[in-house]
């Protein structure tokens, strides 16, 4: 009735009978799909497929949600399989064919910038094992030895003879034979393909409004949901009155989504949403009504002096150097909660049956949303499936946790075999996030009479997502994820000063708002407490924080590099352009080693403008260096927008901030130039998706205070006084 | 009922009078590639022109529109993605996750068709979409391209 003829209807999914499938902008593999009819292409093998027409299909594990993984993983594998790379296109396998095959492509979750770092080995095996059955297809054909054979650009010469032949062409009897078990791989100074700044694979249709995203998804017969969730968390539904919206234009269902949410179901999502609005719920708001932001700072507060807190790093004594000091510094930082707020909101469409369940979702972890739709549906992982939709934006939100889908699936379960989308609202996705965990930390610096910091004490208080996640995982009452960037050593974030006394520690206090990995994680809040208070004690040192930097630096030579190589471009130690200031910042994190410096000014009124950043990465090998610079030029954005705008505060139990309205997020005119300086040290995969994320808060910090002499050790900037006195 | 022009042709859709323009266009019209981010006229994902002007669709009833009024979405921008915004855009690798870049490059192309050489100032004023995986520079960057310019710096 609401349908129009005359125009054709556009991203209309062809469901596939044989797959169980669909294809759509993204392909599930063709040969994978468990109980699926042989598909006309064997694969050569999990990660490789090879058609006649040469065209080659990578199979990508992760999620692509906007940082280029997709582009990137497909380029190790093409490297190694000697590609044609304009011939190259991706698809993903879904979490169902990855049970089932034991895992044949390891881990699918995308977070902690983990995409390439924790898959190049593996990735690059599959390439190569590929060329390598290729050429072996070749040669047993012409009956030569493989090993007078060469492969270059999908074509395969003898070379003896002179004779070519096209992986299309040998892909079919490749797939029939024993994959390789020693698997050489290039040394990356040799690539050709991987190392290039390509263009990304999922550009073109990201212009033309052809890229599907989960909420633009359609299946034939369905319907759409509107979800209200209890505004206070812990709090449920006490009552509703279906009645009152049951007649409303395309309503068709009102439902319950276990204790705590109630969804309308209609034609249109519009509709749902309207007659949802109009409903009338009357909630039980629980024990955490009385909550606000200042009961919770209260709380962090205390944490700050409590005898009782996990140690991250400790070496010498912290407490007698500070008690014999010099000179002692003391501050008191805080960071609040945040809303990942992706641009497209949490969504999910599922179909539901007593003999399966599906679920079409934008999701970092295909695994864990299987898992959770399994969970919801009350059938085996064995009987669902998960089909992963591009994803407009992720940010963490869309990775451990999957609320969304076990709401979709909870719902779906009440209309079976009815296929049903629920798009969140943004009103709801702002109250219903996985909040940036919030924290307190107060620091003890002691200075020797020549200025020398001899300690630091540093106790975190505050939230610990791993606590509110994976609890599992806390030992002996320490959340290790805490202490990002600061730990002792180690590949993930080592802590890159020289202080013969320190100690770290971390006063768990968790309150009732859920926290969740939210891009840069905890090296967030650690950067700007560890890189403003640095900036506070080499200026009561009396010394520039550059070199209060480099002295401590002396036996970290990547992290030095790095906050080198900035200060050098950012022309630190030069005058700065009239009213413009400077301030520095790096840290390790995610495998990486990051440094800011940021130039801003801030007017007498008080207005801040950054005019410009200059970032250093090292993250070991770069892939895709133009993308690379896109990550970092990204991470600007999330982090200076978390720096001047994020928090979201609480009030009865529940956040205040609805929409953009009330959480403004950075927008083109606040964005600085960025120059993104790439130096790949080589020898160590880092990430690249987060850790500049931590410098751009702490660099415009400490030019705020060159500029004005005023520290700010409140996030966010907004709440800041900045006129001068 | 409403009767819409969307992309040069006229449909006609049985919706409420106050259902939003956005909501028709993809639930109606089934033209996906206008977004949802905000629905109170914050983010710019739903824009569509409007005569040529750029409209944050979230915010217009279909009942403020007569078959008159030319809409344009993303989709009708260009038959084949030629528009130069659309190319510059492909020729910088301006998406990251892309959700926002249909308003982005909708807002982009009033601006130009309004200010054909639009300077830094011009560009970092008029377009107030947001872009939460940071995209921002380059899509400034691809407006100066697309209008011959050379590239923003700043
Ligand atoms: S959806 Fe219309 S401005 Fe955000
Ligand atoms: S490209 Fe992801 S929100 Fe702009």
């Amino acid at each position: 009735m609401n349908r129009i003829a005359s125009l054709p209807r556009r991203g209309f999914l062809q469901v596939s009978a044989a797959l169980g499938a669909f294809t759509l902008g993204i392909r599930v593999p063709e040969a994978a799909a468990q109980g699926a009819a042989p598909a006309a292409t064997p694969e050569v093998n999990a990660w490789v497929v090879v058609k006649p027409d040469d065209s080659i299909i990578i199979r990508i594990a992760r999620s692509e949600m906007g940082q280029g993984t997709l582009t990137g993983l497909a380029q190790l594998v093409a490297e190694e399989l000697n590609a044609d790379w304009s011939k190259v296109s991706t698809e993903y396998p879904t979490p169902g064919q990855n049970l089932a095959r034991n895992r044949a492509w390891g881990n699918m979750s995308t977070g902690g910038s983990r995409g390439i770092r924790e898959s190049h080995e593996y990735v690059r095996k599959g390439g190569a094992a590929a060329r390598m059955m290729l050429v072996e297809a070749a040669a047993q054909g012409w009956g030569v030895p493989a090993g007078e054979c060469r492969a270059a650009n999908s074509t395969i010469t003898h070379q003896p003879s002179g004779r070519t032949t096209t992986y299309g062409k040998v892909a079919e009897a490749a797939a029939k034979l024993t994959p390789p078990t020693d698997v050489p791989l290039r040394d990356p100074k040799d690539w050709t393909i991987a190392g290039r700044s390509l263009p990304r694979l999922d550009t073109v249709e990201k212009t033309n409004g052809k890229q599907v995203y989960g909420a633009d998804l359609t299946l034939p017969g369905m319907l759409n949901a509107a979800i209200r969730d209890c505004p206070v968390f812990g709090g449920k539904v006490a009552s509703f009155d279906a009645a009152k919206v049951a007649s409303m234009p395309g309503v068709k269902k009102v439902v319950p989504v276990g204790e705590t949410a109630v969804a309308v179901v209609a034609d249109t999502w519009w509709r749902a949403k309207t007659a949802l609005d109009a409903l009338p719920i009357t909630w039980d708001n629980g024990p955490n009504a009385q909550v606000s932001s200042a009961s919770i700072a209260e709380v962090l507060k205390a944490g700050l002096e409590a005898p009782e807190a996990a140690i991250g790093n400790r070496a010498g004594d912290a407490k007698a150097a500070i008690a014999g000091a010099a000179k002692r510094v003391e501050a008191t930082y805080g960071y609040p909660f945040q809303n990942h707020a992706t641009m497209e909101p949490m969504n999910a469409t599922a179909l539901w049956t007593p003999e399966r369940c599906e679920v079409w979702t934008p999701t970092q972890n295909g695994e864990a949303a299987l898992a959770a739709a399994s969970e919801a549906a009350g059938l085996p992982p064995a009987k669902c499936e998960v089909y992963k939709i591009h994803l407009g934006g992720g940010f963490g939100r869309r990775g451990a946790v999957h609320d969304w889908v076990r709401q979709a699936v909870d719902i779906a379960k009440q209309m079976p075999g009815t296929p049903v989308k629920l798009l969140w609202s943004r009103e709801e996705d702002m109250l219903h996030g996985r909040y940036h965990p919030i924290t307190q930390c107060k620091l003890t610096g002691a200075l020797d009479a020549q200025g020398n910091l001899t300690g630091l004490a540093m106790r975190i208080s505050g939230q610990s997502i791993v606590a509110g996640i994976f609890p599992q995982n806390i030992r002996d009452g320490r959340d290790p994820v805490v202490f990002q960037g600061l730990s002792p050593g180690g590949e993930e974030g080592a802590f890159g000063y020289a202080i013969p006394n320190i100690l770290i520690d971390h006063a768990m206090r968790n309150p009732h708002v859920p926290p969740g990995f939210w891009r840069g994680v905890n090296l967030n809040q650690n950067a700007v407490y560890v890189e403003c208070f640095m900036d506070e004690l080499a200026h009561a040192a009396g010394k520039d924080p550059l070199e209060f930097r480099r002295a401590l630096l002396r036996g970290s030579p990547k992290h030095l590099a790095v906050l080198n190589a900035v200060a050098e471009r950012g022309g630190w130690g030069q005058p700065a352009p009239e009213g413009r200031a400077r301030g520095l910042a790096q840290i390790m994190g995610f495998g990486s080693y990051v440094a800011a410096c940021a130039e801003v000014s801030v007017s007498p009124a008080g207005e801040l403008t950054i005019h410009k950043i200059t970032a250093a990465t090292d993250p070991g090998h770069a892939v895709n260096p133009q993308q690379i610079a896109a990550q970092v030029e990204g991470s600007f954005v999330y982090g200076l927008s978390a720096a001047l705008h994020g928090e979201c505060t609480v009030a009865e139990g529940r956040i205040e901030q609805e929409n953009f309205d009330t959480y403004p997020v950075m927008r083109m005119m606040e964005m600085p130039a960025v120059e993104a300086i790439l130096m790949p040290s080589g020898g160590f995969w880092g990430g690249v998706g987060e850790p500049t994320i931590a410098v751009a808060a702490p660099a415009v910090l400490n030019a705020i205070f060159a500029a004005t002499g005023k520290r700010v050790r409140q996030l966010p900037l907004k709440h800041a006084d900045l006129r001068r006195a | 009922m409403a009767r819409l022009n969307i992309n040069g042709r006229v449909v006609e859709i049985a919706v409420e009078d106050d259902t939003p323009l956005l909501w028709a266009i993809r639930e109606q019209v089934g033209l996906t590639g206008t977004k949802y981010g905000c629905g109170v006229a914050q983010c710019g994902a739903c824009t569509v022109h409007v005569d040529g002007v750029a409209t944050r669709s979230c915010s217009m009833p279909v009942s403020a529109f007569d078959e008159n009024q030319k809409i344009v979405t993303i989709e009708g921008l260009s038959p084949d993605g030629s528009h130069p915004l659309q190319k510059a855009w492909v020729a910088l690798d301006v998406p990251q996750c892309g959700y926002c870049q249909s308003g982005m490059i909708m807002a982009a192309a009033a601006l130009l068709a309004a200010n054909p050489k639009p300077s830094d100032a011009d560009i970092r004023g008029e377009i107030t979409n947001i872009c939460r995986c940071g995209t921002y520079n380059r899509v400034q960057a691809a407006i100066k391209q697309a209008a011959g310019g050379n590239q923003a710096n700043g």
